[in-house]
C-alpha cells in the first residue's frame, strides 16, 4: 500500500487538484480555461505518443483532432434528433473519426520516419484543410457545424448547460485516457515503438515490422486525438475547418515539445502551461506569440528536453539531498535573469504600442508606470537593462555551472562510497 | 481556348520561375544539409519587406542589391549561431527550431510593418505593356521577373558547374559525408549555402512582393507550396526543382479555368450520377475550385508512390 501511494502518490494528488480547481477558480473564464486545458492535455498526450514514443514528427495531427471533432458534432445532432447515444459517450464517437482516418493517412505516410514523415503529413494537414471547404455537407463551409449539447440522452442525467458540468465530463475523459495512455506505453506495442524510433532498422531485423508498428502507434495516437476532438465539439458546440488545419497543429506541436517528450508528463504540464499563457497572456499584450516563439526556440536550443526534462534533471540531486547548494546558484541568476527579461520585455511592448495600437503618441503603461513610447529615455532604460541583466547573466552562468559540477562530484563520490 | 492556353502558359511561366528561385535554396539548403527550413518562405518574406521598405527610402534599383544580400546575411547569421549547435541533437530539433524561427520572424514583421498589407507597386520605369499578345497587355514587369528569375537560374548553374566552391558544393549535395571525410571546410559551406539560399528568397521576395501582394501571412501562404515544389522535384536535384516548380505552377494556373466537374466528365460518357447523398460534394465540385489542393495532393501522391521525386538522387 505505500507502495502505491509513493510512486502514484503525485497522481492521486493530481486527481484531487483537478477535482477541487473550479470550485476555487470559479469565475466563468477560469472554468472555460480549464476546460480548453483538460482537452489539450489529451490532444498533446496523444500527439506524443507519435512524436515521443514513436518518434514521428507531424505537421499535420490536428487533421485527427478536426475528423474527430467533425463526426462528433454530427453525431451529437444526431443523438438531438433521436439517436440513443449518450452525451457522456459521444467523444467516442470522435474516438472512431480518428481511428478511420488515422489508420488510412497513417498507413500512407508510415513508409518512412523522419522528414519525409514530417513532409507527408504537413502535406496531408494542408490537403485536408483545403478540401474543409470543397465539402460543406460534411464541414459545414465558412460557418461550420454546430449543434446543441442539452440533449435528453444522458448516462448520468445532467443536462449539461453550465460550463462546470462539462468540466468534470472532460476531467472524467481526461483521467481516462491518461489511464490508458501511460499503460499502453508499457505495452508490447508501446515498447516495440520505442524500439522502432531509436533504431528501425534492429527492430526489423529482430522481426518486427517498422511500418506496421508505426501505423498501429499512428491509429493510436489518432484515436484519443479524435477522441480530444469530440470534447471539444461538446465543449464549444460549434466546430469550424479551423481545427483541423495549421494552427492546431501547430499548436499542439509547441505544447508537447515545451512541456517535453521525453517523459509521459511532459505533455501534460506543456498543455496546461501553453494553454495558460495563450489565454492569459493575449489578454495582457499584443505580443504574446512573439513572446511564445522566443520560448518556444529557446527551449529547442538550451533545454531541448522540455519543461519535463529540466524537472526530471533535478530528480537525482533532490535524491541526494543536495537541492539546496543548486537552489542558491539558482537564485543568484535569478536576479540577472528577471532584469535582462524586463529590458526585452519594455522594448518589445515599446515597439509593438509604437507599430500596431490605434494612438501611439497615447503613452503606454508597464506595471504602473506610464510613459510615451517614443520618449528615448524609455529606450535607454530598456536597453540598458538589456545591456545590464546580459552581462550579469552571463557572470551567473559560470556560478551555476559551477555549482552543478560540485553536486554532480558529490554525487560520484557518494555513489562510489 | 487558344488564348486561354496561350496566357495560363505565360502567367505559369512567371509564376513558375518564381517558385523555382524560392526553392532553389531550399532544395540547396535541404539536400546538403538535411534540415528543412521552416523558415524559408519567412527569408522570402523579410526579402520583400526590405525591398519596399529600402524602395521607399533609396530605391528599387539598390533595393534589388542590398535586400537579398541583407537576407543572406541574416541566413548566414542564424545558421552560424542557431543550426550549428543543434547538429548534434538531429534534424527534428533543427526542423523544430526553424518552426520557432517562422513565428519570431512572422511577429517581427508584424512588430516592424504592422499587420496591413504595404503599398510595394510596381517601379514605373517598368510600368508599361511591353507587348501585345491575341489582343491583351502583357506587363513588362512580368518580363521583367521573367529575365531576372533566367539570369538567377543561370548563374546558380554556372557557380554550381564552373567553379571550385561550386563542385564542392554539388559533391556535398549527394555525398555529404564524403565531402567532409576529403578535408573540405563542410560548416563553412554550410554556412555558405544557407546564406545563399536565403539569399535566393530574398531576391525572389524583393520582386515577387510586388507581383503577389506584400503582406505579413505571405509567409504561411507560400511556404507549403515551397515545400511541395522540392518534395516532388526530389533531392539534391535542381532540375527537378526546376521541372516541379514549373509543373506546379501550370497545374494552379490551368486549373483555374476548367469549370468541369466529375459530374460533367461522367455526362461527356453518358452516365447520369445521383448527386444527392453523402459524397455528393465530390461529384460536384468543378475543378476551378480544387486549386488550393491539387499541389498537395500531387505531393502526397509522388511521397507514396516515388518518395525520390521526379529526380531525386537520393532518399533522405
Amino acid at each position: 500500500m505505500n507502495h502505491y501511494l509513493k510512486q502514484f502518490g503525485i497522481w492521486f494528488a493530481a486527481v484531487i487538484v483537478c477535482i477541487v480547481l473550479p470550485l476555487v477558480f470559479n469565475s466563468g473564464f477560469s472554468r472555460s480555461m480549464l476546460s480548453q486545458m483538460g482537452i489539450a492535455v489529451i490532444f498533446a498526450l496523444s500527439y506524443n505518443m507519435l512524436l515521443g514514443q514513436g518518434g514521428m514528427l507531424s505537421f499535420g495531427h490536428a487533421v485527427y483532432y478536426g475528423l474527430g471533432g467533425f463526426l462528433a458534432m454530427h453525431a451529437l445532432n444526431w443523438v438531438g434528433d433521436g439517436w440513443p447515444l449518450p452525451l457522456e459517450l459521444v467523444p467516442l464517437m470522435g474516438g472512431l473519426g480518428g481511428v478511420v482516418a488515422g489508420l488510412i493517412f497513417g498507413w500512407l505516410s508510415t513508409d518512412r520516419a523522419g522528414t519525409t514523415f514530417a513532409l507527408i503529413s504537413l502535406g496531408i494537414g494542408e490537403l485536408i484543410a483545403a478540401s474543409a471547404l470543397m465539402l460543406p455537407s460534411f464541414f459545414g463551409g465558412e460557418e461550420g457545424i454546430s449543434a446543441n449539447r442539452m440533449v435528453d440522452t444522458t448516462l448520468t442525467g445532467f443536462r449539461f448547460g453550465q460550463q462546470i458540468e462539462v468540466y468534470y465530463l472532460i476531467v472524467a475523459w481526461m483521467l481516462v485516457c491518461i489511464a490508458l495512455m501511460y499503460l499502453q506505453t508499457k505495452t508490447p506495442l508501446g515498447r516495440v515503438a520505442n524500439a522502432v524510433r531509436d533504431n528501425p532498422e534492429r527492430a526489423a531485423f529482430i522481426g518486427y515490422n517498422a511500418r506496421v508498428v508505426r501505423t498501429l502507434q499512428f491509429t493510436l495516437a489518432a484515436f484519443f486525438a479524435g477522441i480530444a476532438g469530440g470534447l471539444f465539439a461538446i465543449n464549444y458546440e460549434i466546430i469550424t475547418t479551423e481545427t483541423v488545419g495549421a494552427i492546431p497543429s501547430g499548436n499542439v506541436l509547441m505544447m508537447t515539445y515545451i512541456g517535453g517528450v521525453g517523459h509521459f508528463f511532459g505533455p501534460i504540464l506543456g498543455a496546461a502551461l501553453v494553454t495558460l499563457m495563450q489565454l492569459t497572456l493575449a489578454g495582457i499584450t499584443h505580443a504574446w506569440l512573439l513572446y511564445f516563439g522566443l520560448l518556444f526556440v529557446g527551449m529547442v536550443l538550451w533545454a531541448p528536453g522540455g519543461l519535463a526534462g529540466l524537472i526530471m534533471m533535478h530528480e537525482p540531486v533532490w535524491k541526494a539531498g543536495l537541492m539546496s547548494r543548486l537552489l542558491r546558484a539558482y537564485a543568484i541568476i535569478a536576479v540577472p535573469a528577471l532584469v535582462l527579461f524586463l529590458g526585452l520585455m519594455t522594448l518589445i511592448e515599446i515597439n509593438y504600442h509604437l507599430s500596431l495600437s490605434v494612438n501611439p503618441d497615447e503613452p503606454l503603461s508597464l506595471f504602473g508606470i506610464s510613459f510615451k513610447a517614443q520618449s528615448p529615455a524609455a529606450w535607454i532604460v530598456s536597453l540598458a537593462l538589456i545591456g545590464i541583466g546580459f552581462f550579469f547573466f552571463r557572470k551567473g552562468q559560470r556560478v551555476v555551472r559551477r555549482s552543478w559540477n560540485e553536486v554532480a562530484q558529490q554525487m560520484k563520490g557518494a555513489a562510489i562510497q | 481556348m487558344l488564348e486561354y492556353v496561350l496566357f495560363s502558359l505565360l502567367n505559369s511561366l512567371v509564376l513558375g520561375m518564381l517558385l523555382f528561385m524560392l526553392s532553389s535554396g531550399l532544395t540547396l539548403i535541404f539536400s546538403m544539409m538535411g534540415v528543412l527550413n521552416f523558415a524559408h518562405a519567412s527569408f522570402y518574406m523579410l526579402g520583400a519587406y526590405f525591398g519596399y521598405q529600402i524602395s521607399t527610402w533609396i530605391g528599387f534599383w539598390p533595393a534589388l542589391v542590398i535586400a537579398p544580400l541583407l537576407v543572406g546575411g541574416l541566413g548566414a547569421l542564424v545558421e552560424r549561431y542557431g543550426l550549428r549547435s543543434l547538429h548534434k541533437y538531429g534534424h527534428v530539433a533543427e526542423l523544430l527550431f526553424t518552426v520557432g524561427l517562422f513565428y519570431i520572424i512572422e511577429e517581427s514583421v508584424n512588430l516592424i510593418w504592422g499587420r496591413n498589407a504595404v503599398m510595394y507597386p510596381i517601379p514605373t520605369i517598368l510600368d508599361f505593356p511591353i507587348f501585345k499578345l491575341l489582343g491583351a497587355e502583357v506587363s513588362a514587369y512580368r518580363m521583367f521577373m521573367l529575365l531576372i528569375s533566367m539570369a538567377m537560374f543561370v548563374g546558380l548553374y554556372l557557380v554550381l558547374t564552373r567553379t571550385r566552391i561550386g563542385l564542392i558544393i554539388q559533391a556535398a549535395l549527394t555525398h555529404p559525408d564524403g565531402v567532409n571525410a576529403l578535408g573540405h571546410n563542410v560548416p563553412a559551406v554550410f554556412m555558405l549555402v544557407f546564406g545563399g539560399g536565403s539569399a535566393l528568397a530574398g531576391l525572389a521576395g524583393v520582386i515577387g512582393g510586388i507581383f503577389l501582394i506584400t503582406e505579413p501571412a505571405m509567409a504561411a501562404t507560400l511556404g507549403p507550396i515551397v515545400f511541395v515544389v522540392i518534395v516532388v522535384g526530389g533531392m539534391g536535384s535542381l532540375t527537378g526543382a526546376f521541372v516541379a516548380s514549373l509543373l506546379l505552377a501550370a497545374i494552379q494556373t490551368f486549373a483555374v479555368g476548367i469549370e468541369y466537374s466529375l459530374t460533367d466528365i461522367l455526362a461527356l460518357f453518358g452516365w447520369q450520377v445521383d448527386t444527392s447523398g453523402f459524397f455528393r460534394d465530390i461529384w460536384r465540385i468543378q475543378l476551378s475550385h480544387t486549386g488550393p489542393i491539387l499541389p498537395y495532393l500531387f505531393m502526397v501522391l509522388m511521397l507514396m508512390f516515388r518518395p525520390k521525386g521526379l529526380m531525386g538522387k537520393r532518399e533522405s
